[in-house]
């Protein structure tokens, strides 16, 4: 995968990713050698510019929140490099890459330590990023607050104590504490229930706004993706198989996969259909298929397709696919 | 305060502590006490019986009184002990955690050393240890403590990797702290319950362990006393003067047998698991306690519900979970359940078959009728009889429905036989007829994989098979493919559309999704906070719904292909089932709310066909 998707964009870049890859190697004990890895992303290149959100969909198992994990430092890229506004990756200073990019993670409960008051959850990341003293914490926590619908008397409870949708609220708030350009949002509303869903969305909307973020966003819901993206990114067995900007990407799906995927997706007032047979097996990771993932799901699979991974091929203006036989319009 | 409540609610545990609790006072009191020097000897006075005059336990080898050696004795073995505990417990953690909390070779070096420690007989370990620093109390003490140290390296290193790979530890190393920082402000606090549960099953230990050593005069040294040494000088007179030996057994039996109640009890207390009542064995049938006799059937539905109310009874707090619904489905007919979490949509199902755990799950009301005979209140072998057979369940997550331990094929054969009196030849055959109609490839292969060897997918099929294995006439389906990714979602769903039309299957599918109601259910009820608020034919209420909050509702929900938008959204939460307000519930989140709205009860109130019905005292739509 040499190319690389570009927009014509003359925003400065956020992030860019080339050729960052996560093999998964399954080690032995003391004894035994380490056997050879799981794949779980393919070399992947994109470019991120400044105040962009983008997509990242994929079913469970593509490899999107590794590749997440890897943006904001928590894995280990297997090969490739990641440039953070024009800088190398560097977790060297802490402090200093906290600043850069924060994380708000899928399960908002889980993701705030049961045994902390909510006071000391916003306060570690002003404290060891910002070192801020006492009275500067507590004017930056209530306009936090302010800016989330959180009310201060939140403050002093404890985690157990929040509904779903109120705890991902802290979550997005303790990230916003870190003044970060960069939020990655994990599977933020899937927790969530449909009507606080969208109180979350919105909110997630008005703060890039406000702070003038950059977004990459993650989740396996096609409508919600579509509706706050600006360019979405399609993953399948860890390789990107197709981006483009979210009005046409599922409009009109290049590769067979998106066509899937948007097809699959239960939508009012279209009769019910399964729209692939139900004998195809997804590949297997230890084991994976020679040239493309898909081709064993795939309707349009031919010989070339079983043999040689397509590369990403630009399609139209915006719209790339990593296929050989590409849908028309 | 609560600890102490649940620790009293244990009697054995509250006799530890209050027998613990004496013996330390005493111990701690004794250089005050009004005793004898515990170590002047007065051969003349040897071996005088307990209840002798001066000397109330009488006297050991020396004529050294018995009573106050006693009582220093013990004070030195309980500091011993507890000393002990507390260095095994201070050093095995940091090495659990460290390991638990870094991993990877780490983690595998240390717990190897560990697991050579634990490899050695611990009083043959102790021994060497005394032997190679000398006899003594101290070195007792090291002895013993460096004994129990793999407990606990092994007890918190488990805790601490499960708690390191929890998404709250990535946020700190995110918000800048570094490793000390979260193993101390992050990991300990968590982590320290669990240390002291250690700790309090294991002093009874070290204290019989330091016994042991001095027993074999490793420990103690003359004159000093402690319950060990005691012994160990007492054992020549075993015969002659029993009482010798008595006196700081009895009391070594009293320390050790309170301390391990009273472990238990504060294990038991601070469990999260066991204080939520998790161990309390659920009732095979849910509870029933009608205020009033089971309405009268009416029609000649499948299975219908009639008023059912269902609630949580938890301390002194009730949870209305379910307000009198009323639900019924005909033969190959699909009715959709809709709501949030919360709604009581599943709770309605389960209640059906009397699968409401039990406490703290009631029945208060109503009826729940499988072709006109009422399954609410009917006896466990009658409702055991029918659940499978007659009404059968799929639930959400088959990962955790599906035992791990046995091959898919035979759970399937098991469900078919014990409803059945079949072969196991014909019941296998009969399972790889299910695995082929649930669409399986292969299943003749498939039937002897365990589930951890299949996809979700493939799974939820299976218990879709399991759920067919007696051909019931009515399947409720909980939520059955929010698990699952959307492309399976969509195979699982049209199978689910086939074999009720192949079968005349009748479904009540719950979920949460409008898109998977459109597409499969025939009628859809609306719930929200137990009650059903509107109900009518799917694709009239999907077209033109009547309840604010189904309008609402359906216009959070993003559609696919309208591209950047700012999506709908409704304010607030829904109300606490245990403290429900007046009139609607859905008043205080509604734009339309009037004063009407949040007095007395509103009514479902139906169309004349009785096709659709609707809670609401301004609907959207005039239903007529």
């Amino acid at each position: 995968m040499t190319q690389t998707p570009e927009r014509d964009d003359q925003r400065p870049l956020a992030l860019k990713i080339e050729g960052v890859s996560k093999t998964f190697g399954q080690p032995g004990g003391l004894l035994q050698k380490a056997r050879p890895g799981v794949r779980a992303v393919q070399p992947v290149t994109l470019s991120i510019p400044r105040g962009e959100t983008l997509g990242l969909v994929g079913e469970s198992g593509c490899g999107k929140s590794t590749l997440a994990r890897m943006l904001v430092g928590l894995l280990e890229p297997s090969s490739g490099r990641i440039e953070i506004d024009g800088k190398a990756l560097n977790t060297g200073d802490p402090a200093a890459f906290g600043r850069l990019i924060q994380y708000v993670f899928q399960d908002p409960i889980s993701s705030l330590n049961p045994r902390k008051s909510i006071r000391q959850i916003m306060e570690t990341p002003l404290k060891r990023l910002h070192a801020m003293g006492r009275k500067d914490r507590e004017a930056r926590i209530r306009e936090i607050f302010d800016s989330v619908n959180l009310r201060e008397e939140f403050l002093d409870r404890y985690p157990h104590e929040f509904s779903g949708g109120q705890a991902q609220r802290i979550g997005i708030a303790r990230a916003l504490a870190a003044s970060p350009q960069i939020m990655i949002l994990d599977e933020p509303v899937s927790a969530l229930d449909v009507s606080v869903q969208a109180q979350v969305l919105n909110l997630l909307a008005r703060l890039k706004e406000t702070y003038d973020l950059t977004y990459i966003f993650i989740t396996h819901d096609l409508a919600v993706v579509e509706a706050v993206s600006e360019r979405i990114v399609v993953l399948y067995f860890g390789s990107v198989v197709e981006v483009g900007p979210a009005e046409n990407i599922f409009k009109s799906p290049r590769h067979p996969y998106t066509k899937l995927l948007a097809s699959s997706a239960p939508v009012v007032g279209r009769p019910l259909a399964a729209p692939e047979q139900s004998h195809t097996e997804l590949p297997d990771p230890l084991n994976p298929p020679p040239g493309c993932a898909f081709a064993g799901r795939c309707p349009r699979a031919s010989q070339p397709c079983r043999t040689i991974a397509p590369p990403l091929t630009p399609i139209g203006d915006e719209q790339f696919a990593a296929c050989h036989f590409p849908l028309e319009d | 305060m609560a600890f102490l409540k649940l620790l009293f609610r244990n009697k054995l545990a509250a006799a530890g502590l209050i027998i613990m609790g004496l013996v330390v006072v005493l111990a701690v009191l004794t250089p005050w006490l009004p005793l004898l020097d515990p170590d002047v000897t007065a051969t003349g006075d040897r071996f005088k019986p307990p209840f002798s005059a001066g000397h109330l336990l009488g006297t050991d080898h020396l004529g050294r009184d018995l009573l106050s050696r006693l009582m220093w004795g013990t004070r030195l073995s309980l500091m011993v002990g507890f000393a002990a505990a507390l260095i095994a417990a201070l050093l095995g953690s940091t090495v659990g955690i460290v390991a638990g909390y870094f991993g990877g070779r780490t983690d595998n070096i240390i717990m190897r050393a560990v697991d050579m420690l634990m490899a050695f007989p611990y009083i043959l370990l102790a021994l060497a240890i005394v032997a190679a620093l000398g006899p003594g109390l101290v070195n007792a003490l090291i002895a013993v403590a460096a004994v129990n140290i793999p407990f606990f390296a092994r007890n918190i290193r488990g805790v601490t990797v499960s708690l390191a790979r929890r998404e709250f530890i990535d946020a700190a190393k995110l918000a800048g702290m570094g490793h000390l920082r979260i193993i101390v402000f992050e990991l300990l606090p968590n982590v320290a319950p669990v240390i002291v549960i250690a700790m309090s099953t294991t002093v009874g230990w070290m204290i019989l362990e330091t016994a042991g050593l001095s027993f074999l005069g490793l420990g103690s040294q003359p004159p000093q006393a402690d319950l060990g040494s005691m012994l160990g000088e007492a054992r020549s007179a075993l015969i002659t003067s029993p009482h010798t030996s008595a006196v700081p057994g009895l009391m070594i039996f009293v320390i050790v047998m309170s301390i391990n109640l009273l472990g238990d009890g504060v294990r038991d207390a601070l469990d999260p698991r066991l204080r939520s009542g998790a161990l309390t064995r659920p009732r095979a049938v849910t509870q029933i306690d009608r205020q009033q006799p089971a309405p009268e059937a009416d029609g000649a539905s499948l299975l219908a519900l009639q008023d059912l109310s269902t609630e949580f009874r938890v301390a002194k707090r009730t949870y209305k979970a379910v307000r009198h619904v009323n639900l019924h489905v005909a033969p190959g007919e699909c009715l959709g359940v809709i709501g949030e979490s919360g709604s009581g949509k599943s709770v309605t199902a389960l209640s059906i078959m009397g699968l409401v755990a039990s406490p703290p799950g009631v029945i208060t009301g109503g009826a729940g009728r499988f072709e006109g005979q009422d399954l609410i209140g009917a006896s466990y072998e009658t409702l055991r009889a029918m659940r499978g057979d007659k009404v059968a369940y799929i639930f959400q997550d088959p990962l955790s429905t599906l035992h791990p331990l046995y091959r898919v094929g035979d759970q399937l054969c098991e469900a078919i036989r014990s409803h059945h009196k079949v072969t196991a030849r014909e019941a296998r055959t009969r399972a790889l007829e299910l695995l082929a109609a649930v669409r399986i490839p292969n299943p003749e292969s498939r039937i002897d994989n365990y589930p951890h060897e299949m996809s979700g997918g493939m799974r939820q099929r299976v218990s879709i098979a399991m759920a067919l294995a007696n051909d019931p006439e009515v399947i409720i389906a909980d939520e059955p493919t929010t698990a699952l990714d959307v492309t399976v979602q969509a195979q699982i769903l049209s199978l689910l559309n086939d074999l009720r039309r192949e079968r005349q299957l009748a479904i009540i599918f719950i979920t949460h999704d409008f898109g998977v109601v459109a597409q499969l259910c025939d009628r859809v009820a609306v719930m929200y906070a137990g009650q059903i608020v509107e109900e009518g034919p799917s694709q009239a209420i999907l077209d033109r719904p009547a309840h604010p909050y189904a309008k609402r509702l359906m216009a959070c929900v993003p559609d696919l292909g309208q591209g950047r938008r700012e999506l709908e959204a409704i304010p607030g939460l829904p109300p606490a089932v245990d403290r429900l307000p007046d009139g609607c519930a859905f008043a205080e989140r509604c734009n339309k709310a009037s004063q009407a709205c949040r007095v007395g009860s509103i009514e479902l109130v139906g169309t004349s066909d009785g096709r659709r019905a609707v809670r609401c005292l301004d609907p959207e739509e005039s239903l007529s």
